[in-house]
């Protein structure tokens, strides 16, 4: 479990003309060293602007960095081109939204085979297989519509997982959920993370913060905190509500 | 999974797909009108055109020499040559026999001319022609025609009657020459020549507009007689109206010189109806003749069905400038409003190509419903043209089916492409994050 899945090396992410023409250039990251093993669970927090979603972009090859290099499984994705980033996306990171970015017209058994659609062969069996970990097994017929914003965030997490990805990236995965559906989602992290699936989240929620194994403190582009908590990792059980479990 | 996501979203955005289906229904109508009534239309604009009267005209090759070189059109050397009124029948022989849609012979000649009281107009131009002919061709067929179908037009301002083919003790006066001399339908005229003499009734007074104004009309077996011409059926000259293809370089070039041309060259030619080969062809059969186009008649023809054929052209690409257009504007509306679902698409692994392709393909299958749906809306105008234009049916071109779809696939194509490079560059950070 100590093997490095992920690297970031003097990473910095300057949006503008980079000093190059008249218009001022802003810095979201700044000069950023992390190394993550597989299987940590690392929390990303700090201030609205502070980068974390800038830092969660680079990660999830969705954006590249401006300086420094990426290493993810071995291989610097900080340069590679549109359609390659596309592909190591496909097939390494799992990503879940704040707004969970269901396909209004599929069912959540559709909106996870359309992740299997885009990675190798769609799978009905194994999409449901997928909802009846996140508990949904019963709904995987219903439209998102049909879904309360936990369901759907639980339907966000099956699509997440189906490809089986080494890294889980998560952008706010509770900011739209309430105190109950925050303890089950965290309930989820946390069985994934007993199964040895990297889990990168970005949240402002100090609670969901608190329970990862690592926490890192973003401020103006800088990590200003990496704080181990493997210490007190596992003591935070007051985030699962009695009588609710997201187990099937 | 491609299918069911096409279907779900036709299914959601039908408003937008049926504007999009709306938009293709009326440029391909407009296309298949218009392509069906072009490649229709040649022979019935030829046709309505043949009430300008005869486009070609067939002269002794001599007489046709002294009009080229001196400008003549009578006197010695012109109306003492003739051709053989036998070879006219001929005509209808040629390989463009079927393309001859009328013709007539005529022979010219002056007679003096003086009134049943006897007082003397002067010496006249006669003519002697065809009026209704009723023939067998060689071939067994029988034909109708004549002077008559040739000047249609002098049904609209004739007093009196039309001569009938076999009235020999008739004639018609032109407006003209009537006018001059106080001719009136009803009135006895004597003609006489180098002594012979016949006594006629005139039976209609003719506008023509040119110079058959000036001239008395007769039969053409009463005319040789006048004349008194040694042998049987001599004739000056033939009108001949014919369904021709307006030229091009290959029958301009043919037209100077056939020999010019290479073996291919003029096997295409001359099975092509140019007015230039079908004067060719009839040049083989009547013996010493020489065929000429007359221009004006046959240029109009040719200008006319080319600008109604650009014209339909025009129409058509405009119509599917029109229609990319509208496609474009729906297709980058619908794409816009759907930019987070597809950029979403891009965020799970989706290459560009594949996404375009799920864009495309919904729109190329409403466009092909609206195509099809067009396609018949189309037949149905040509019809609604060709009743109400040339009051007749419109024959549906296979070969639209084909084109209408090659234009339908492109103008669906470049419709999209603007809602294409949307996508293209569409970052799903700037969706799925709100930044």
């Amino acid at each position: 479990m100590s093997d490095t899945i992920l690297e970031l090396k003097n990473v910095s992410k300057i949006y503008g003309s980079m000093g190059k023409g008249p218009s001022p250039s802003l810095r979201a990251l700044s000069d950023i060293n992390l190394t993550v093993n597989a299987g940590d669970w690392l929390s990303i927090m700090g201030p609205s602007g502070s980068g974390k979603t800038t830092m969660i972009n680079i990660i999830g090859c969705m954006d590249t960095p401006s300086e420094g290099s990426v290493i993810l499984d071995g291989v610097d994705i900080s340069r590679e081109g549109a359609a390659s980033l596309t592909r190591i996306r496909r097939d390494k990171i799992g990503l879940i939204f704040q707004q969970f970015h269901l396909i209004s017209y599929l069912t959540a058994v559709e909106n996870v085979m359309v992740a299997q659609y885009y990675h190798s062969m769609p799978d009905e069996e194994e999409a449901l297989e997928a909802l009846a970990k996140v508990g949904l097994k019963d709904r995987a017929r219903h439209l998102p519509a049909q879904l309360s914003g936990g369901e759907q965030q639980r339907v966000c997490i099956a699509r997440a997982l189906i490809n089986s990805p080494q890294i889980l990236l998560g952008d706010e995965p509770t900011g739209n959920l309430d105190e109950e559906n925050e303890g089950i989602v965290v309930d989820i992290f946390r069985r994934l993370h007993d199964e040895g699936v990297t889990i990168i989240v970005v949240t402002h929620d100090p609670e969901v913060g608190d329970v990862a194994q690592r926490k890192i403190v973003l401020e103006h582009g800088k990590i200003i905190q990496d704080i181990d908590q493997s210490a007190t990792f596992g003591q935070l059980s007051h985030l699962i509500p009695t009588g609710h479990t997201a187990h099937p | 999974m491609f299918w069911r996501m096409i279907a779900r979203t036709l299914v959601r955005q039908r408003g937008k797909m049926l504007m999009i289906a709306f938009t293709v229904i009326l440029g391909v109508s407009l296309s298949t009108a218009m392509m069906n009534v072009m490649l229709g239309v040649g022979d019935k604009v030829n046709r309505e055109l043949k009430v300008y009267g005869a486009n070609i005209t067939v002269r002794h090759k001599e007489a046709a020499l002294m009009g080229d070189l001196y400008g003549l059109n009578e006197g010695l050397g012109v109306n003492d040559k003739h051709l053989h009124e036998e070879d006219v029948l001929k005509l209808k022989t040629i390989f463009w026999g079927f393309n001859i849609l009328d013709f007539a012979p005529l022979l010219d000649g002056r007679a003096i001319v003086s009134t049943g009281r006897g007082k003397i107009l002067g010496d006249l131009p006669v003519t002697g022609t065809w009026v209704r002919k009723h023939a067998q061709l060689p071939t067994g067929e029988t034909l109708d025609t004549g002077l008559r179908a040739l000047r249609t037009w002098w049904d609209a301002g004739l007093e009196g009657e039309w001569l009938g083919e076999d009235d020999d003790s008739s004639v018609m006066v032109g407006r003209l020459l009537a006018d001059t001399h106080g001719i009136h339908a009803g009135d006895a005229l004597r003609l006489s020549r180098d002594g012979r003499e016949r006594t006629v009734v005139v039976k209609g007074i003719y506008t023509d507009g040119g110079n058959a104004d000036g001239r008395i009309l007769g039969t053409l077996g009463m005319v040789q007689a006048l004349m008194g011409l040694p042998g049987p059926g001599k004739v000056s000259s033939i009108e001949v109206s014919a369904l021709t293809t307006p030229d091009n370089d290959l029958a301009r070039k043919a037209a100077q010189d056939p020999r010019s041309l290479s073996p291919d060259e003029y096997e295409t030619w001359y099975c092509t109806a140019y007015v230039s080969a079908i004067c060719h062809q009839i040049q083989e059969v009547v013996r010493d003749g020489v065929a000429k186009p007359v221009r004006q008649v046959a240029e109009s023809e040719g200008a006319i069905l080319n600008k109604t054929t650009l014209l339909m052209i025009l129409i058509t690409i405009l119509s599917s400038i029109g229609s990319a257009l509208a496609i474009s504007n729906l297709i980058t509306a619908s794409v816009i409003e759907r930019s987070q679902e597809l950029g979403l698409l891009k965020a799970l692994g989706a290459y560009n190509w594949q996404i375009a392709l799920l864009v495309l393909v919904e729109v190329m299958l409403t466009g092909l419903v609206g195509g099809v749906l067009g396609y018949f809306l189309g037949i149905g105008f040509a019809q609604v043209i060709g009743q109400t234009v040339f009051g007749s049916t419109i024959e549906i071109a296979q070969m639209v089916i084909p084109i209408v779809g090659v234009i339908l696939f492109f103008v669906t194509l470049l419709g999209s492409v603007p809602a294409i490079r949307y996508l293209m560059a569409l970052k799903p950070t700037e969706v799925l994050h709100g930044k």
